[in-house]
């Protein structure tokens, strides 16, 4: 198995991905070191939500390579399901088990995956709703909650496994406006304690306070990289420069 | 109003209360009576095939559908052989299975003593149902979002375990009504067994109705059929309606 970097906890070199003739990611490079938050910015169809399969491994690349802590995770060698145990994704549209109640939706893969003690792993759980201001609903299904109390609840089951690094994918797109805030403070709440996370987004001024660096993604390339002033406030390529002046014209800068 | 109609033409018939008619053969009170107690003791067979069958069905069907599903590709083989398994027995009349069955086993002498025509025609029976089965719970797992099996592989489940804990359980859930409605149907082919020789409920109404020449008995095993479809079929009305509402 061969390292790399172990700087970063999570790093891609050269990631290709077709869906049939459509080339979605065309030789991607990124890296996310300890601690950081990265933001994946783009429009929609420019391969965010890929690339972050691509990560978990819920989708085969084509070429190049993907590595978690050094060692490469997309030889076919290596096993999947210990990969995944490793990281956290959250998705757009929650994906909550609806025939479960909060608190088991959080403790399955902690209990089945990461083989916590099932007392020890509700503990865990339950503290962590608390603390995501969902106490009191653990016993409610999915489909009680707000938006944005089931992305919350998303979340707290992504971390409650304690993985090496978050993966959110537009986790705010699915919810209604006034619901965007809880969500986004629970994010800002984890990369305050250290999280180390990727995340695709459209809140341009979340990412702009939330991440270390800002990648935007154009037509399967990132064509920019930086911190956020460079990237957001200053962009050098034309094309990221399109990118935020439509934004700001859609009033969503 | 169909009902009362369709009684009115009985009771109004000309067959129905000339001498030897329809009410002195079919509706006859003291032959219903002398016949209830026999063909009730025999429909104890049909029950207990329908039960075992069914037990039978239900794990048959499962095994069938989760290898059709599987994505698994050292599994191919077994998947064709699943789909050959479900186009055969869903293909074939279940009647013409039992016959098959029930006299093509037998022939074959792989046991010193024949096995039992119950058995047979239990077998065909689960064989026939098994691949209808098989094909609802396939139908409820590929109703299930892809996103369900994306998270739960995310969380670091395996396949089998996603399947397990998140898929299945929300399948059976959606499918409960058509599962419930093929018990109601198996329930009732479990008299095709009778061809095979054993006495169940309508064999007895039948051999009690050749030696009387009086047709009441059948009408005695249909209320018995009746008294278990029936039930069974308004607890899947009761699902049905759980199911619009969740």
């Amino acid at each position: 198995m061969s390292t790399h970097n172990t700087h970063n906890v999570i790093e891609l070199t050269g990631v290709t991905k077709s869906f049939g003739d459509r080339e979605v990611l065309r030789g991607i490079d990124l890296w996310v070191r300890e601690h950081q938050a990265v933001a994946l910015i783009g429009a929609s169809g420019s391969g965010k939500s890929t690339l972050m399969r691509c990560v978990d491994l819920l989708e085969d690349i084509d070429d190049g390579d993907i590595f978690l802590d050094g060692d490469v995770i997309t030889d076919p060698s290596v096993d999947t399901v210990a990969v995944r145990r490793r990281l956290g994704l959250v998705f757009q549209a929650y994906n909550l088990f609806p025939h479960l109640t909060v608190i088991q939706n959080v403790v399955l893969g902690a209990v089945r995956a990461q083989g916590m003690k099932r007392d020890e792993a509700e503990v865990r759980g339950r503290e962590l709703l608390e603390r995501f201001g969902l106490a009191g609903r653990e016993g409610d299904r999915p489909d009680e909650l707000s938006g944005g109390q089931q992305q919350r609840v998303a979340i707290v089951r992504a971390i409650a496994g304690r993985p090496r690094a978050l993966l959110l994918d537009e986790v705010t797109s699915a919810l209604d406006p006034e619901l965007v805030g809880e969500v986004l403070a629970a994010v800002r709440d984890l990369k305050g304690e250290g999280v180390t996370m990727l995340l695709a987004t459209h809140e341009m001024t979340f990412a702009r306070e939330v991440a270390d660096t800002v990648a935007f993604l154009h037509d399967g390339r990132i064509v920019e990289f930086g911190s956020p002033e460079e990237v957001l406030a200053a962009p050098k390529r034309p094309e990221t420069q399109r990118f935020l002046r439509r934004l700001l014209e859609g009033g969503r800068l | 109003m169909v009902v009362g109609g369709l009684a009115a033409l009985i009771l109004t018939s000309p067959g129905w209360s000339k001498e030897g008619g329809v009410r002195e053969t079919f509706f006859s009170w003291s032959a219903f009576k002398d016949a209830f107690p026999d063909v009730l003791s025999h429909f104890w067979l049909d029950v207990k095939v329908f039960m075992l069958a069914e037990i039978a069905v239900l794990a048959l069907g499962l095994l069938v559908a989760l290898t059709r599903t599987s994505r698994t590709p050292a599994l191919f083989p077994l998947r064709i052989l699943a789909t050959v398994f479900v186009d055969v027995f869903r293909g074939i009349p279940t009647i013409l299975l039992v016959y098959l069955i029930g006299f093509g086993v037998p022939a074959l002498y792989l046991t010193s003593t024949p096995p039992s025509a119950v058995l047979l025609g239990g077998v065909a029976l689960t064989l026939s149902y098994g691949a209808y089965v098989a094909e609802v719970y396939r139908a409820g797992i590929r109703s299930v979002h892809r996103g369900q099996r994306d998270a739960a592989l995310a969380m670091g489940l395996t396949e089998g375990q996603a399947m397990r804990f998140v898929i299945l359980p929300q399948a059976v859930r959606r499918v409960a009504a058509p599962l419930l409605n093929d018990f109601v149907a198996l329930q009732k082919d479990v008299a095709l067994i009778s061809i095979l020789g054993p006495q169940e409920a309508f064999r007895a109404a039948q051999i009690i109705q050749g030696e009387s020449f009086n047709y009441t008995p059948l009408l005695a095993a249909a209320l018995l059929f009746l008294l278990v479809t029936i039930p069974l079929a308004r607890l899947v009305d009761r699902l049905g309606g759980k199911g619009e509402v969740r």
